[in-house]
């Protein structure tokens, strides 16, 4: 149980090369579970790394409980890791795997066999003390490396992509797992991933990484609905967010974006105008799930007619792609209302949930602001 | 149902037959020589059986050998653990712990698996006089740690290298220090590395003629002094089958030790080889 706090921690391999973490600054409470996310190569794993002590940072300090812990080394500083290749000693047996760590403590053997019989009660293990790592099955093997982990009662836990390496199946189930262990044990954790999925599901605090830079830092809520930039909205949530290109027009002090699907057209209402918005090339963002079928009743000269191209049914939802301004949208819908490939559909949007991003920059544009009046369906008008 | 014999099937079997007589014949020669009799020796061919299996052959050639065998014995047995051991450690610490200028230092020591003996001999044999080693087995023995380390290095360097980094970090988090990382988690790994090492240092240094003849002489030469010795004196008549003998006792444990570890020797030698 502690807190962790990075404060401004850079880390560069060597002077000319670029920064592999650039002013890194996440502050979490004591027991609250933190994830990094992003692609390959973003510096997730090197921080954490640095956070373990298996790495030195460039600059910056690392806090446990207001500790600067950045000077220490790995044993010291009261943290277990869970690696993604579980890196379990092989020619040990669980036991000897679990026990490793406390008798590097010089803990008296008594409370050692206690501490192991608890973790393999904890995690299910028990009857497979005895065995070697290379007798058990991944799922096991990553159950063993937790355990390892838990036996120490660390400050925090790390996880470094830790179910990466097993079937889709098993890596739902071992998600859950985690998450229930985590309620239970309320130890703070530091959670590495690039599946948006596990973060998503998993996390109280996510960091979503691009080379090197937090883009945002928020609850998976936050994320979700009110992403900071282009890169995060596209990097969370599946099926990905649609970013529809166009350029924004003015009438009567409201700003339009204007919608063509081939078949029809529409304005977009998105608000009072700000200064500087008009013309601007920007896109449009609006997730697969806020795309709504217009019915008898919402249905008005508003709504926008587009000819549906393919449909992916993937059992829950049926995902329906049309176009819009020369771009393939995803729609999110029941799979019985779920039209015919070549029907044409009229779709509503969520002005409410629609978000804009400079075309250039990627930034989000008029942030937190809502975006229409009340709330209330955005009126589109048929071209 | 047994598959019919084909003529490829046939072709194939004679040609691997063919192949192992070409390799056994000398052994049995060697074998059957050592037991005959002189007198058998000259009457009879080479192959021809021994009219009486007769041990003499034997017992003269550990006469003339036999202390030298021991010396041999007390040079091999130091150095190949002595070497294997630096092995080891040079391999752990630059498969595991990378410092600066540490693929430079590789490469020095690869440089050293590359260098012939024949050159080494005359700053080895200035350094043993320097260090008061000069015929001694201490001497011998520490040349071939030296000599050998190159290799040794190469083995457990290329060995540990395919071993995740995440164990020993894994380890680091654990609390272990350097050398618990080594002797309890890396080491217990090592087996058929090891095996490598030892059949290879052994082989090396029992079988090593030139260092034995230029840095031991008199009662401190290893057994190939002593058999080139004993085949080359010039007196009285060729004793074929103590010959024989000597050269059998001389490569004997050799012998012997590629067939106790012989498996972990393509093991050990294919790990190090995939990867690193």
């Amino acid at each position: 149980m502690a807190t962790l706090e990075l404060r401004n921690v850079n880390k560069s391999y060597g002077s000319g090369l670029a920064d592999t973490l650039k002013n890194i600054e996440i502050s979490i409470d004591s027991g609250e579970f933190l994830i990094l996310v992003g692609p390959s190569g973003c510096g997730k794993s090197t921080l954490m790394n640095c956070i373990a002590g298996l790495e030195d940072i460039s600059g910056g300090a690392i806090l446990v409980d207001d500790q600067d812990i950045s000077g220490m080394s790995p044993k010291d500083r009261d943290i277990a890791m869970v690696f993604q290749s579980y890196a379990l000693y092989p020619t040990m047996t669980v036991h000897g795997n679990i026990a490793f760590g406390l008798k590097m403590r010089k803990m008296a053997p008594a409370a050692i066999e206690e501490e192991v019989a608890r973790v393999a009660k904890l995690l299910q293990i028990e009857h497979l003390l005895g065995r070697k790592p290379g007798q058990l099955s991944g799922g096991q093997q990553q159950r063993v490396a937790m355990g390892r982990a838990l036996a120490r009662r660390p400050k925090i836990y790390l996880f470094d992509e830790p179910l990466s390496n097993l079937d889709a199946k098993l890596r739902v189930e071992m998600r859950t797992e985690i998450k229930l262990m985590h309620q239970r044990l309320k130890t703070t954790t530091v959670y590495v991933t690039h599946d948006q999925i596990e973060a998503m599901t998993l996390g109280d605090k996510v960091a979503v990484m691009k080379d090197g830079i937090i883009q945002q830092f928020g609850t998976p809520k936050q994320i979700y609905n009110d992403p900071a930039n282009l890169f995060v909205a596209s990097f969370i949530g599946s099926p990905p967010m649609n970013f529809i290109p166009l350029r924004l027009q003015r009438r009567d002090g409201q700003l339009l974006a204007l919608l063509d699907s081939g078949q029809a057209r529409c304005e977009l209402p998105l608000g009072a105008m700000e200064a500087g918005f008009e013309d601007r090339e920007v896109i449009l963002g609006i997730r697969p799930e806020q795309i709504l079928l217009a019915t008898d009743e919402s249905r008005n000269q508003s709504s926008i007619r587009a000819e549906v191209e393919v449909i992916e049914p993937t059992g829950p939802d049926t995902l329906v792609f049309v176009e819009l301004n020369q771009t393939k949208v995803c729609c999110r819908m029941a799979p019985d209302d779920a039209p015919q490939v070549g029907q044409t559909l009229e779709l509503q949007f969520d002005p409410s949930k629609v978000l804009l991003f400079d075309a250039k920059s990627g930034e989000r544009l008029l942030p937190g602001k809502p975006l229409a009046s009340g709330g209330k369906v955005a009126q589109f008008k048929a071209g | 149902m047994t598959k019919p014999v084909s003529l490829s099937r046939v072709a194939i079997y004679a040609t691997l037959l063919a192949a192992c007589a070409v390799y056994l014949i000398p052994l049995v020669i060697m074998l059957l020589t050592s037991f005959k009799s002189p007198e058998d020796i000259r009457t009879g061919n080479l192959l021809s059986w021994p009219e009486v299996f007769t041990a003499i052959g034997w017992l003269k050639a550990w006469d003339g050998v036999g202390g030298y065998f021991w010396n041999s014995v007390k040079i091999t047995i130091p150095a190949v653990l002595i070497s294997t051991v630096i092995g080891a450690l040079n391999g752990y610490v630059l498969a595991m712990w990378r410092f600066r200028g540490s693929q430079l230092f590789f490469g020095l020591l690869l440089f050293g698996c590359f260098l012939p003996f024949q050159v080494v001999l005359l700053p080895a044999s200035f350094t043993i006089g320097q260090l008061g080693l000069a015929n001694t087995t201490s001497g011998l023995v520490l040349i071939h740690v030296v000599y050998g380390m190159a290799f040794t290095t190469l083995f457990f360097r290329n060995y540990y290298v395919s071993i995740p980094d995440a164990l020993v970090r894994a380890a680091r988090l654990d609390g272990a220090g350097f050398f618990t990382i080594f002797g309890r988690i890396l080491l217990p790994m090592s087996t058929p590395i090891i095996m490598v090492c030892l059949i290879w240092q052994f082989t090396q240094i029992w079988n090593d003629f030139l260092f034995g003849v230029v840095f031991a002489s008199g009662d401190t030469q290893p057994i190939t002094v002593a058999l080139n010795n004993l085949v080359n004196t010039s007196t009285g008549a060729k004793e074929y089958n103590v010959d024989m003998a000597a050269a059998m006792i001389a490569g004997l444990p050799t012998l012997v030790v590629y067939v106790l570890a012989g498996k972990y020797f393509l093991r050990g030698l294919t790990a190090g080889a995939v990867k690193g």
